[in-house]
């Protein structure tokens, strides 16, 4: 066994007894990037000199017996969407090709305070807009279970390097799915908090009203030890919601006995892939084993959520995405003679096709005359949406539905077809439009070896709640244990 | 149809700079006249992932106005973005308030030919203003300079209530006096802190349908806000005459020139696609902060006005210059809480102290001494020990050098001789000296008392007291 096949918390374990040094966990996650990564392509930039440095420092609180936190010395992984101090961040876009942020995110703060070296960026859809990576303006990430396939988006960098063992764990972020979409589609826990429990002071905005950073990890308790490290309220993020931070580990191995789960049924429409349902359905019928209780409900609005999200998201999207100009950092047209040369040149250059297309539809919703139609409309929705999931957390205590209607595609499958694209993320979308927690946990894989992913939706601020109940699955399950099989032979 | 026979209609928006100490999104300084872009910082600069935080001292400035023209106070209100691109604004949009300001409905008395007129304000909302750019640095290139990015502004918007250029005028001046009089804007146009815009349209006089509407820019002095409305109103009236019809569009004032020229037109208008800010939650201002406001509310320029002539017993002219500004204002009342004679007092304020203030452009803050040694000034002179000319030369050391008047007049000897022998040893003398002149006074030719009095006062280095040199000359002359 590798060292980076541990868990997060099986490596914090070892280094808390001294097993095994940050320096040698650091140097291991390195060198399983230079191993695999040529196959895998998850990082846009490995930053192994800070990476060791900060390893090295973790070192040296553990041997004076003062570390920073349980995971001191636990190499991570960023996406490419957190701004590092010194450190290119680039949101997977040509527009920010070679911008060196003058300050961290607030979230990449607190994880170097928690003394975790972090390795490197990891890529994405540009700037978050995507289900596959391919609008990365780089390249595609590879599905780490079979090199052909997407890792799913936005996050498939942070996702394929967990599930490849490249880092011990990620942060992501989710706007529709970008969290638990990657992490059903590679055998990950991926989970995105509610509205407002991490900060995004310093991640690069998608849409504001929707976006959501948090753990990807291997295991269920790893998510709740990293997202302990993340949950902190943030002044300077005004949507950072003032709330206490519950301990997410306590109650994770208390199983889900007396608890009612919902079955939502709109989650189980037409045009679910087979494979994916009956392995949600196994799923269903082991936690009612465990002892939960499944009550069939309803959220009525769904069908409307994928129209709502594909205006609420590009509408902000398209004011977040204008301060790329060229004016004051990242690329600039230099061939460009005048002021709105300028901005078209820059802008046509630095954006790839999708974020030019949810400009344009950002945009258009918000333009005179179509405001009322489009925007206000879809805000109005968005409340019925959210009202549809509060109503049913009044009976059940959280809800299990797929957390993707298909396994991982092929990589080119679907990036002709912008529809069938936004389609991926019909169980996804509506969570964050609610602003409620959503956890994907691994459930299954179909017979060609593909991962599923089971999606847990939870009350405002109950991530404690979903964890455990998705921590009650997984000590049945361990299909973590089940490891990506990389290096892929013949790639 | 001449121009009297057209009814303009104007209205207008102030964007007026708050004195806080800090912008209204991040801690940068708003200080004016800093080296460029040294008040800056990635929020301010529209960086990747930066968030905005807002100054809570902007929303108690913005109550404390609201209140003070009658506003009512939104206890919810949103913030927007305005979308347009340029330089100046660093993210591509303007962190606004739209459709639920924080105030509406508020009021601004003016004074006017035909008596008072009550101007109804239609909103104040709060934004952030953009930075500048510079053209003219180097060839063929711009520069922009952000440290005004981000610094708070006002937006005072009335309704198309004024009548003429003069009306205007007076509302901007009792608008900026009660902006400065309740320290949230310093008022000065020239630099730009408070800004203004006109919204001027003309329609045929008993007519109750607005004509089209033009909006000026670049209004930076009272004088060129009178200019260019009267110069607007003039051009439309010429352009409906002429048989055309006024275009709705943005025009601008050319000081050089004195003619208002068109900027943009309405099909040209952005479209800023507003839509709510969803980086911040909308703004909840609680009654306990409404009353607060209400209770740090200082009086206001026109009440404080009225109560100068009631108390004070002032004319409405002296009145109204002692109460243009509020540090002036109160340092009159310390004066007269010390100083019985108001009027004579405030004859001192208007003759003297602001004449010296303005010599030296000085603000009243700068004054070096206190109510009470201006009231041991005027006692002195009043009791006789200075004379009139004695005292203003005894003001201006005071406000010179801060020294008290007992030590000024002790300095240089200006004490007015009032010892009646003392007078009537040098009266005696005079009259010796000058056998002669006596004489001729004493044959009727009255005209020579004058040359008595010059000599005594000559030969007493002009610190004889005027009146007793004049009742002891008469004695002696035998009148």
């Amino acid at each position: 066994m590798q060292l980076t096949d541990l868990t997060m918390l099986e490596l914090a374990r070892k280094l808390a007894s001294g097993e095994v040094s940050s320096v040698e966990a650091t140097r291991a996650s390195l060198e399983r990037i230079a191993q695999v990564d040529p196959q895998v392509r998850a990082f846009l930039r490995v930053d192994a000199e800070g990476a060791l440095a900060a390893a090295e420092a973790s070192d040296r609180r553990r041997k004076a017996g003062t570390p920073a936190s349980v995971l001191d010395g636990v190499p991570v992984g960023l996406k490419d969407l957190f701004l590092t101090e010194g450190v290119e961040t680039t949101a997977g876009s040509r527009v920010l090709e070679g911008f060196v942020p003058p300050f961290d995110a607030t979230v990449v703060r607190l994880l170097k305070e928690a003394g975790l070296p972090l390795v490197g960026k990891l890529n994405l859809d540009e700037f978050a807009m995507g289900s596959s990576n391919e609008s990365s303006a780089y390249f595609p990430t590879r599905n780490p279970w079979d090199l052909t396939r997407t890792p799913g988006g936005s996050s498939g960098g942070s996702a394929a390097a967990v599930a490849a063992r490249e880092v011990f764990a990620a942060l992501g972020t989710d706007t529709g799915g970008s969290i638990r979409q990657p992490a059903a589609f590679t055998n990950t826990v991926g989970l995105k908090p509610t509205y407002g429990r991490v900060s995004r002071y310093g991640v690069i905005a998608y849409a504001s009203s929707l976006d959501q950073p948090g753990p990807m990890t291997r295991t269920v308790a790893d998510a709740a030890a990293l997202l302990q490290v993340l949950a902190r309220h943030d002044p300077l993020d005004s949507t950072s919601a003032s709330v206490e931070t519950p301990d997410f580990s306590a109650a994770l191995e208390e199983g889900v006995k007396g608890l009612r789960l919902g079955v939502p049924r709109e989650y189980f429409a037409q045009g679910m892939d087979e494979e994916v349902e009956a392995s949600i359905r196994a799923a269903l019928r082991e936690y009612e084993r465990m002892g939960a209780t499944l009550v069939d409900v309803s959220l009525p609005h769904t069908q409307y959520a994928l129209a709502t999200y594909y205006l609420i998201a590009p509408a902000e999207a398209s004011s977040n995405l204008a301060r790329y100009d060229g004016v004051r950092y990242g690329q600039r047209a230099k061939d460009a003679r005048g002021l709105k040369e300028l901005y078209a040149l820059t802008r046509e250059r630095g954006f790839g096709p999708e974020v030019k297309r949810r400009i344009m539809l950002g945009t258009y919703a918000l333009s005179a005359g179509y405001y009322d139609a489009y925007y206000l409309r879809a805000q109005k929705v968005r409340t019925l949406i959210r009202e549809d999931f509060l109503r049913v957390f009044r009976d059940v205590d959280a809800l299990l539905t797929p957390a993707s209607p298909v396994a991982a595609f092929k990589l080119g499958e679907k990036v002709e077809d912008p529809l069938s694209m936004y389609l991926m993320d019909v169980y996804t979308l509506p969570c964050n439009l609610a602003g409620v927690p959503g956890l994907s946990v691994p459930c299954g894989f179909t017979k060609a070896g593909l991962p599923v992913g089971l999606q847990l939706l939870g009350r405002p601020f109950e991530e404690a709640l979903l964890l455990r109940i998705a921590r009650a699955f997984e000590r049945e399950h361990e299909h973590f244990r089940r490891l990506a099989p990389l290096p892929a032979q013949g790639a | 149809m001449p121009v009297s026979d057209f009814q303009p209609v104007i209205g207008l928006e102030v964007h007026a700079q708050l004195l806080t100490q800090s912008k209204i999104f991040c801690g940068c300084s708003t200080a004016f006249g800093a080296e460029p872009n040294l008040h800056t910082c990635p929020v301010c600069l529209g960086m990747p992932g930066v968030l905005p935080v807002l100054n809570q001292r902007v929303v108690e400035f913005a109550v404390l106005t609201g209140l003070a023209l009658g506003c009512e106070v939104r206890s919810r209100s949103v913030w927007s973005r305005k979308n347009y691109f340029y330089p100046d604004l660093p993210k591509g949009y303007q962190i606004t308030q739209y459709d639920q300001p924080i105030c509406e409905h508020g009021r601004l008395i003016i004074d006017t030919p035909g008596g008072e007129k009550v101007i109804r304000v239609r909103r104040i909302h709060m934004e952030e203003d953009a930075g500048k750019n510079v053209h003219d640095a180097s060839e063929g290139q711009s520069l922009v300079d952000l440290n005004r990015a981000g610094v708070p502004l006002l937006e005072i918007v009335s309704d198309p209530d004024l009548r003429d250029a003069d009306e205007a005028v007076e509302y901007l001046k009792a608008l900026r006096d009660v902006l400065v009089y309740l320290g949230v804007n310093d008022g000065n146009l020239e630099e730009g802190s408070f800004r203004c815009d006109a919204n001027v349209s003309v329609m045929p006089r008993g007519s109750t349908t607005f004509g089209q509407r033009c909006e000026l820019k670049n209004l930076n002095s009272f004088r060129f806000v009178k200019q260019a409305i009267e110069y607007e109103i003039a051009r439309q009236v010429d352009v409906i005459e002429s048989g055309g019809t006024v275009v709705q569009q943005t025009r601008l004032w050319d000081t050089n020139k004195g003619v208002t020229r068109s900027m943009r037109s309405k099909e040209d208008a952005h479209d800023y696609r507003y839509f709510p800010e969803p980086d911040l939650p909308p703004l909840q201002v609680s009654t306990a902060t409404i009353e607060a406001m209400g209770h740090r509310m200082p009086e206001l320029p026109r009440p404080k006005l009225q109560r100068f002539v009631s108390q004070y017993g002032l004319p409405v002219y002296d009145a109204r210059i002692l109460t243009a500004e509020r540090p002036l204002a109160d340092f009159f009342e310390a004066c007269a809480a010390k100083y019985p004679d108001a009027k004579r007092l405030s004859n001192w304020f208007l003759g003297e102290l602001l004449r010296l203030l303005k010599e030296e452009a000085l603000p009243v803050s700068a004054l070096r001494f206190t109510p009470e040694r201006l009231a041991e000034l005027l006692a002195a002179v009043d009791g006789g020990t200075l004379s009139n000319n004695a005292g203003k030369a005894v003001l201006e050391e005071m406000f010179r050098t801060g020294k008290a008047p007992a030590d000024i007049i002790a300095e240089k000897g200006l004490a007015q001789v009032s010892d009646t022998g003392a007078i009537e040893a040098v009266v005696d003398d005079i009259l010796v000296k000058n056998a002669g002149e006596v004489e001729k006074y004493r044959a009727g030719k009255k005209q020579v008392f004058g040359f008595f009095v010059g000599q005594v006062m000559r030969a007493m280095k002009g610190k004889g007291n005027p009146t007793l040199v004049n009742e002891l000359l008469k004695k002696k002359l035998g009148d």
